[in-house]
């Protein structure tokens, strides 16, 4: 369970960066998303006691409430949070992808190459 | 004024919440408000942000007065014991961030008043989002409530760099945004390690933590606190994270750029509090991580900024890049760890603060005057330099020395003086140059690098490489700036050819005034707050008296039920 989470959350960071430092903002924006779901996951890796590999998410009558029984419940709270807040800023960064995308007529993040696209016949 | 203490003493420490609630709550009100009631939501605002100030003020005499461990306001929202709710927590320190960022707040919330609030939509209601961000940020007492604030603070700034629309703005705003959220990653993923770690997120409990963690772990926790410290330092515009920082500032309409000036001061806060706290002198074998990296990293920024002032056409520029000096300036002096030298950093930045605020506004200005009316010349391109147009070739009337036309007599209109004036200011003050409060600032700092126990009292102690690197960078990044900063005086100010005296109305003027007249406060006053500067550097280097008051806090007692205690109703009372 371990190996498979780590490799994953290893994938999506590699192709997120990867993604991240392409010049057309679409490839930005899904390597931005990639990174966050990669974050989101390491979050829930991070719980007290290491990877709740098989425990009880929520209390069950007769179960000792301890951490050894039960899953840590703050990366769960945490990544809620990170998520909601994830998800708003990719939504606002999609509107000033779009509002680029209008102003300076191409899709490289620096606005470049507009005037030969336009020259052309 | 003068009953502002009892009234603090009366309300607190319900009071800490005013700096956050008081914002949030004008915010929800302003976008209530129709888009066309421009001059109720610009008194609305204003008179929040006044009572803003006020409320810093008496947040700040507060904790100068009750600054001993038992006084530090500790505020506990949820009414849970400190590890395991989230608290909020008031110190010289924050204080002070405080009563700079509603000060500032204020000047630029009259400076858009005159003319910016008018570029697009929901202006005002954005800016009180800013300031919340900015106040929840310098009084959470908890690594993810931070995060939190960090949030609302960076979507706050999305919006308000946007203001105004315009290729520049979208195209700096795209690679702002696409940098801070690579940075929220990263401080999310610093913040998980440490939770991992230690399990706890609340800094003081993360300080007593810190020492107790296996020697095993020791190396997950640097790469944690690296981590952390990566994402803050992209805030703080350390090089080589910071060419963000100048086209984004530049482009931003200009009471936004002023309040920008604090947004890097957010990073060097968070670096300077968590640090102490996590990595001070009680933090057994991990005390003192990183300090070579914070020496190093602001010194760079600081020859950055330098070079870059050096190389600025542009008014606006230049200020970018004097915020990017600034901030580097107070990163290497963090970076020391050393008492004496925090006491002077904490003196140098609300005084470099304020002067690059007053120096983008009046950019705003000057480059309106030389532009008759629009921020931007006509001709010019974003990329030109506008000093290179032809413009500039000396035309008849221009006055230049050689032609010696006689200067005695002529009128300087009441305007251009003031602007003449408040430029000269700023430049004093970025570069540090007497009489003002950036000479005492860097003074300040000198002193503490030559003489590490206090005046005259070296003991046979020497600075070091990196303590002389500092020296020199000092010294030499003021005088950089100095030429930088009045080159492009002359260019505006003396050698500008024949134009209509400047428009320049009361609430464009007065913020600048507020702005400087704080600079000369802080020169006339400068021994009561290096006073204060030096008390907060002490309680920031010894940490266990913060930790102390958080832990300590105890949670109030639930309200009994009136009449019949016997059956509480349900709900109440049951709360620890």
């Amino acid at each position: 369970m371990e190996i498979v989470l780590a490799l994953s959350i290893g994938v999506l960071t590699g192709s997120g960066v990867w993604l991240l430092l392409r010049p057309r903002t679409f490839q930005v924006i899904m390597g931005l998303s990639l990174l966050s779901y990669a974050v989101n996951l390491f979050i829930f890796s991070m719980g007290r006691l290491g990877l709740a590999v098989a425990k009880e998410p929520v209390l069950v009558a007769g179960v000792t409430q301890d951490l050894q029984h039960y899953a840590d419940p703050l990366p769960q709270a945490l990544v809620l949070t990170a998520i909601v807040i994830g998800f708003a800023m990719t939504a606002l960064f999609l509107v000033v992808l779009l509002a680029s995308r209008g102003i300076s007529g191409t899709d490289h993040v620096d606005g470049a190459h507009a005037h030969e696209s336009q020259e052309m016949p | 004024m003068s009953r502002l203490p009892e009234l603090a003493d009366a309300f607190m420490p319900h009071l800490m919440l005013a700096p956050i609630a008081l914002p949030m709550l004008t915010a929800a009100l302003l976008l209530l408000l129709r888009e066309e009631q421009q001059r109720l939501k610009f008194t609305v605002s204003l008179v929040s942000t006044l009572a803003g100030l006020l409320v810093a003020i008496a947040l700040l005499q507060w904790a100068h007065r009750a600054g001993t461990a038992a006084g530090m306001g500790v505020y506990l929202p949820g009414n849970w014991p400190a590890p395991f709710g989230i608290v909020l927590v008031l110190d010289r320190l924050t204080a002070l961030m405080l009563l700079l960022t509603s000060l500032i707040g204020l000047c630029s919330v009259l400076f858009a008043g005159a003319r910016w609030q008018r570029a697009g939509v929901l202006y005002h209601a954005l800016f009180q989002f800013q300031l919340m961000g900015l106040s929840g940020a310098f009084l959470t007492g908890d690594l993810f409530n931070l995060f939190v604030f960090f949030e609302i603070m960076l979507a706050a700034s999305y919006g308000l760099l946007l203001h105004g629309s315009g290729r520049a703005r979208v195209q700096s705003g795209l690679h702002y945004i696409a940098i801070n959220l690579a940075a929220s990653s990263l401080f999310l993923v610093g913040a998980a390690m440490l939770y991992g770690l230690t399990g706890t997120l609340n800094m003081a409990d993360l300080a007593q933590a810190v020492p107790q963690v296996a020697p095993a772990d020791r190396g997950l926790l640097h790469a944690a606190a690296a981590i952390l410290a990566t994402a803050f330092l992209i805030k703080a515009a350390c090089w080589p994270l910071n060419f963000w920082l100048v086209p984004a500032y530049s482009a931003a309409t200009a009471p936004v750029g002023a309040l920008f000036a604090i947004m890097t001061k957010v990073g060097l806060y968070a670096l300077l509090r968590l640090w102490s706290l996590l990595f001070g002198t009680e933090a057994g074998p991990s005390a003192q991580f990183g300090s070579l990296w914070l020496i190093v990293g602001g010194m760079a920024t600081m020859a950055f900024g330098a070079i870059g002032m050096m190389g600025s056409q542009r008014l606006t520029h230049l200020a970018g890049h004097a915020a990017v000096l600034s901030s580097g300036t107070l990163l290497a002096a963090c970076g020391f760890g050393h008492n004496l030298l925090t006491a002077g950093l904490l003196y140098y930045l609300p005084s470099s603060t304020l002067a690059v605020s007053a120096l983008f506004l009046l950019a705003d200005l000057t480059e309106r005057w030389r532009n008759g009316g629009a921020t931007r010349a006509p001709y010019e391109n974003d990329d030109d330099a506008p000093f290179l147009s032809p413009e500039l070739v000396p035309a008849t009337g221009m006055n230049l020395d050689d032609d010696e036309q006689v200067l005695v007599g002529r009128i300087i209109p009441a305007a251009t003086a003031f602007m003449g004036l408040a430029y000269l200011t700023t430049t004093l003050v970025i570069a540090g140059l007497p009489p003002l409060s950036g000479f005492v600032g860097k003074f300040a700092m000198l002193t503490a690098v030559l003489n590490p126990l206090g005046m005259g009292s070296s003991a046979g102690q020497v600075p070091g490489i990196a303590g002389w690197t500092l020296l020199a960078l000092m010294i030499g990044t003021g005088l950089v700036a100095l030429m930088a900063l009045t080159r492009s005086g002359i260019r505006h100010f003396w050698a500008a050819p024949e134009r209509p005296a400047p428009q320049l109305r009361v609430l464009e003027g007065l913020p600048i005034a507020l702005l400087l007249g704080a600079c000369m406060v802080l020169t006339v006053q400068a021994e009561g707050v290096m006073r204060f500067t030096t008390a907060t550097a002490q309680a920031l280097h010894s940490p266990a008296s913060y930790v102390r008051a958080v832990m300590q806090a105890t949670p109030r007692q639930a309200p009994q039920a009136p009449g019949n205690s016997d059956a509480p109703l349900p709900g109440i009372g049951a709360r620890p």
